[in-house]
């Protein structure tokens, strides 16, 4: 590695930069009336009008020296730096060089061109060549001979499919994503209740497949689950299905290119897919929840792999589910849920919001069992089609909230156990009362999905629904 | 050489020994931790009820709910009051 001069003038050019080009002949005159050295960034040949250059072509002499423009001009005396401009400006090189008459031919001024070494992907690789990340995480060398997704799998990182390994330079572009200090802790994760500091959920953003801004989405998604109400060290040890079903709202949707339209639910956009599988993995990997371990799923579901999607707020009458749960509108937000699957509500017939609604009520009250009630809290996702039946008819979001749950009002003699000659369902008490299938509050709709099909779908949730259990969160995407 | 950063806790778990089995009850005294799941408090209040009839002091807690662990200020009663534990872990 070169030193820098004790005494004399410090250039930084790059043949690419037309500036760097305009200055070559000022660079020429420099050489021959001063002690100068040239780096270049890209051309060992370049300025050919100086007759040595310095060949930086790794960049470390621009890292060190912090260029962030060429063509950079420094004095050094003393073997300290004692002064710098950069670009052309005749007057600033006469001044920094302590000559007169530069470059007369050239106009008086000239912006310069960006540094290679502050490019992104090049300014990540400096930084990790001179150790000046900040990343606290563990390294672990995996050898040449390793392959990196075995040695990931056997660290038991994954989820079941292979990984982006997390390199420092990728977990330091992604640490671009947020603004946030990557020290910072976010929550304790369960079952460990181990610290999730924003650098871990960047390193498993990346193993998952985020691109860097999509950051503050997991964020914010990890922030949420880690709300003591969501119960997160709950929804994973049950027996039961759930996991968390991320829901985004706002204005970040469509700058991240999240999919609200034709299989929003389904597999193919790597934002809704990413994202929540980010989340997953920070469960497994910083909180420690694996399968069969704390997590005590009889059946699981697919979508503990990634279940994340947008709602659909363009076109709709309805306020956004984040609006409706206290965020301003305009702003972007996230929403947990604990639940499973997806249960079509398969209606191509009605075309008033009265039939539309018995036809959900019915599908709705088929959740966990038909003979529990109540049994849990749910997410209505509403079809473009099915929405437009109802917009057409003049039927707000409360509205629809209001008819469901009355629909969803069950005679008590229907869910004894027993009744039906089905042995499942509530005590004997309940004869002559009436119960309902979902608590005050325990059913949120969102619109998504494709313009075509009258297919409209619910997740279900959890059995320990409500205050005693899970509760749906809110939390606002913050850069 | 590929350097990955770890995207674990990096704890090491701690492994503590558990408290060996008491030869006899006698003198003891056992609590009885419901976790809140349906119908345990009712094979768990039997059992203290057995339990009491062979001269056994018993201490009864609850959890508040079965969704969520144990406040830290119920485990660290139950570490003060009582000898040993029985939970039902199930519906």
């Amino acid at each position: 590695m070169s030193e820098f001069p004790r005494d004399g003038l410090v250039a930084v050019v790059k043949r690419d930069c037309p500036t760097c080009v305009l200055t070559a002949p000022v660079l020429g005159e420099l050489a021959r009336r001063a002690a100068l050295t040239v780096y270049s960034q890209d051309d060992p040949a370049f300025p050919e009008t100086v007759p040595e250059r310095i060949d930086d072509r790794e960049l470390a002499a621009s890292h060190r020296l912090a260029i962030e423009i060429v063509p950079t001009l420094i004095r050094f005396a003393g073997g300290a730096e004692i002064d710098r401009t950069y670009g052309w400006d005749r007057a600033e090189w006469e001044r920094v060089a302590g000559l007169s008459g530069l470059g007369a031919e050239l106009p008086p001024s000239q912006p310069g061109c960006g540094a290679k070494n502050v490019e992104p992907g090049v300014v990540e690789r400096l930084k990790v060549r001179f150790n000046q990340t900040g990343l606290m995480s563990r390294r672990i060398e995996i050898g040449d001979g390793e392959d990196e997704q075995e040695a990931m799998y056997a660290r038991g990182w994954s989820d079941g499919l292979p990984l982006v390994p997390p390199t420092e330079e990728r977990v330091l572009r992604m640490l671009d994503g947020t603004i946030r200090d990557p020290q910072e802790v976010v929550g304790l994760v369960p079952p460990d209740l181990a610290p999730a500091t924003v650098e871990k959920v960047a390193v498993n953003a990346v193993m998952a497949g985020c691109k860097p801004e999509y950051l503050p989405v997991v964020l914010a998604a990890v922030e949420a689950v880690l709300d003591d109400s969501f119960a997160m060290h709950g929804v994973l040890a049950t027996t039961m299905f759930v996991g968390p079903v991320v829901v985004v709202n706002g204005p970040i949707r469509r700058h991240i290119g999240m999919n609200a339209k034709g299989n929003a639910l389904g597999q193919g956009n790597r934002a809704n897919a990413a994202i929540g599988r980010a989340l997953q993995l920070v469960i497994r990997n910083i909180g420690g929840g694996r399968p069969q371990e704390v997590d005590r799923a009889t059946l699981g579901n697919p979508g503990k792999y990634t279940y994340c999607f947008a709602e659909d707020e363009e076109g709709s009458s309805w306020e956004p589910l984040s609006v409706e749960r206290g965020i301003a509108p305009g702003k972007s937000a996230v929403t947990v849920f604990a639940g499973f699957g997806l249960q079509g509500v398969v209606d191509q017939k009605s075309r008033d919001p009265e039939s539309l609604a018995r036809s959900m009520a019915e599908s709705l009250k088929a959740i966990h069992n038909v003979k529990l009630a109540p049994a849990c809290d749910a997410l209505l996702v509403v079809c473009p089609e099915h929405h437009r039946t109802f917009r057409d008819a003049g039927w707000s979001k409360a509205r629809l909230y209001d008819e469901l749950y009355r629909l969803c009002e069950i005679p008590g003699d229907e869910v004894i156990a027993g009744a039906r000659g089905i042995a499942e369902g509530g005590p004997p008490s309940l004869a002559g009362t009436t119960v309902n299938k979902f608590r005050r509050g325990g059913l949120m709709i969102v619109r998504a999905g494709g313009d075509a099909g009258m297919f409209s779908g619910i997740i279900g949730g959890w059995s320990a629904g409500g205050a005693r259990g899970s509760l749906p969160v809110t939390r606002e995407v913050k850069p | 050489m590929t350097v990955l950063l770890d995207p674990t806790s990096e704890r090491s778990p701690t492994r503590r020994p558990r408290l060996p089995r008491p030869e006899r009850l006698d003198g003891l005294t056992i609590g009885i931790l419901d976790i809140a799941k349906p119908r345990g408090d009712v094979f768990l209040r039997r059992l203290g009820e057995r339990l009491a009839e062979r001269g056994l002091a018993i201490k009864h807690y609850a959890k508040p709910t079965n969704t969520r662990p144990a406040p830290v200020a119920l485990a660290q009663q139950i570490a003060a009051e009582v000898d040993l534990v029985i939970e039902g872990l199930s519906d």
